[in-house]
């Protein structure tokens, strides 16, 4: 067990590996409660939730979910979220563990600016989180359920039961598999956990932690919060304009979006791999031309492809794929190549 | 659980020294256990020599890095290049996937034995 963001969570149940298999061969089931969450309602919810993140959530509808950030006036990371539109005057914005209480104090300060009738409450403690990923994932599920899980796409979600228990089940995930995330009160959570488990059991279903959660989003080049991407980041140098609402009118960090969607960054998060046997991780400094060029963020040997692979912020110059850079392993330099990202994309 | 035949050191080594070869150089078992899942092994040049307690080699796990420490004196006679090649074999036998061969000239004073390793690693 380790401490992360003051909950005790397990690194590895049966192996990262064979965890980081059966999710992309069978399916894994994760505790992910650390995760916090945020609502936002009031009349005036909507134009504080485009006010706030990047994304447009006026383009969705009702059990519609949408990937954005939280941003300072530098276009940089406060958060990187789920926007949950629950309502069209009640929004749920899914968050990272180590952040809760700097995103809610954030949204709060930014609430009192907007004004209006609208209210931010933190319901972090409400819901329990379980994650329920990889292709057998939809048939353990269904055997548990009355809602059609066909019926809800790929990052929708849909109120119902599991195992009796009252639950949100939503289709998303953080590992490049097919998947579900079922939000349940904490007093009910261990019920849910237990009765997938045991549907999955002859579909060789089994719990994983948090280091095949880390290996599984990297090979599937997402982006994680205080690696990849933090206060020091743009959404742009993360290479994440996908996530910018560019029609929006105005809203925290538009003007440096803005600024360098026209004229470029400096730098920006490339996917790498290894060229000489070696692993680069976290913290790594990137050399070019001799040059100290950038840093690793994540980088890990991965389950599945086998291939030591990894993200970086390199200059702008060096980001094309293909391009060769040096990854200082502990006092020993290593070829690396840019490549595109995903490492890793599943078979539809 | 431990092999009998097997001397240990604190650093999580195992050492087989007999007859009037060389000795073999691996892991144990809490090791390997505390590791998980090895993907990579760094190992020395053969003709290397070593003091006890220098570093002769890397291994890394998905979730961590580890160097590795000589148990003696001596000089690298013979690396497993095999075991780098699958270095999960070192999860999957930790006794039987020796590192390296090493001719002892020194060190081997302060080695535990089975029983001794055991109650360290209690």
């Amino acid at each position: 067990m380790v401490e992360f963001g003051g909950w005790d969570m397990p690194v590895e149940y049966s192996g990262i590996v064979d965890e980081h298999m059966a999710v992309r061969t069978r399916a894994g089931v994760f505790d992910v409660s650390h995760m916090g969450e945020i609502e936002i309602a009031g009349n005036d919810a909507l134009k504080v939730v485009q006010h706030i993140t990047s994304n447009d959530a006026g383009k969705l509808a009702d059990c519609q979910i949408q990937y954005s950030a939280l941003m300072t006036p530098q276009g940089t990371f406060v958060d990187d979220v789920l926007t949950y539109r629950l309502a069209g005057d009640h929004f749920m914005l899914v968050v990272n563990a180590s952040n809760i209480m700097k995103d809610f104090h954030w949204i709060a300060e930014r609430v009192k600016e907007v004004g209006g009738d609208v209210a931010a409450v933190n319901t972090s403690s409400r819901y329990a989180l379980i994650a329920v990923q990889g292709p057998a994932a939809k048939d353990v599920l269904q055997s548990l359920t009355g809602v059609n899980l066909s019926t809800i796409k790929y990052y929708w979600f849909a109120t119902g039961e599991v195992a009796n228990v009252r639950v949100t089940i939503s289709r998303t995930g953080y590992t490049g598999e097919d998947g579900f995330e079922i939000f349940v009160a904490p007093s009910a959570a261990e019920r849910v956990w237990d009765a997938i488990l045991q549907a999955g059991k002859g579909a060789g279903v089994i719990p994983a932690g948090l280091g095949a959660r880390d290996t599984l989003r990297l090979e599937a080049s997402m982006r994680l919060y205080g690696n990849d991407m933090d206060e020091t980041t743009t959404v742009i140098e993360a290479d994440l304009g996908w996530i910018v609402g560019w029609k929006k009118e105005s809203f925290v960090g538009s003007d440096v979006l803005r600024q360098q969607k026209a004229q470029g960054t400096s730098r920006k998060l490339i996917g790498f791999e290894m060229l000489d046997r070696a692993i680069a991780r976290h913290g790594y400094n990137a050399y070019a031309g001799g040059e100290k060029a950038g840093v690793v963020t994540s980088g890990t040997q991965t389950p599945f492809l086998k291939k030591a692979v990894g993200m970086a912020y390199l200059p702008i110059d060096r980001t094309a794929p293909g391009a060769e850079f040096e990854v200082d392993i502990r006092g020993r330099r290593a070829k690396a190549a840019v490549v595109p990202m995903p490492f890793y994309k599943r078979q539809k | 659980m431990y092999p009998g035949d097997l001397k240990y050191t604190k650093d999580h080594e195992w050492i087989r020294i007999g007859g009037d070869g060389p000795a073999k150089v691996g892991i144990t078992d809490y090791a390997q256990k505390q590791l998980g899942d090895v993907v990579y092994l760094e190992l020395p040049q053969v003709g290397r020599a070593l003091k006890k307690g220098e570093v002769f080699g890397t291994i890394e796990s998905v979730k961590a890095v580890s160097e590795l420490y000589s148990p003696v004196d001596g000089e690298v006679t013979e690396v497993n290049s095999a075991l780098v090649q699958s270095p999960e074999s070192v999860n999957t036998d930790p006794h039987g996937s020796w590192m390296i061969a090493v001719k002892v000239t020194g060190g081997q004073g302060d080695l535990m034995d089975a029983g001794a390793y055991t109650e360290l690693t209690k």
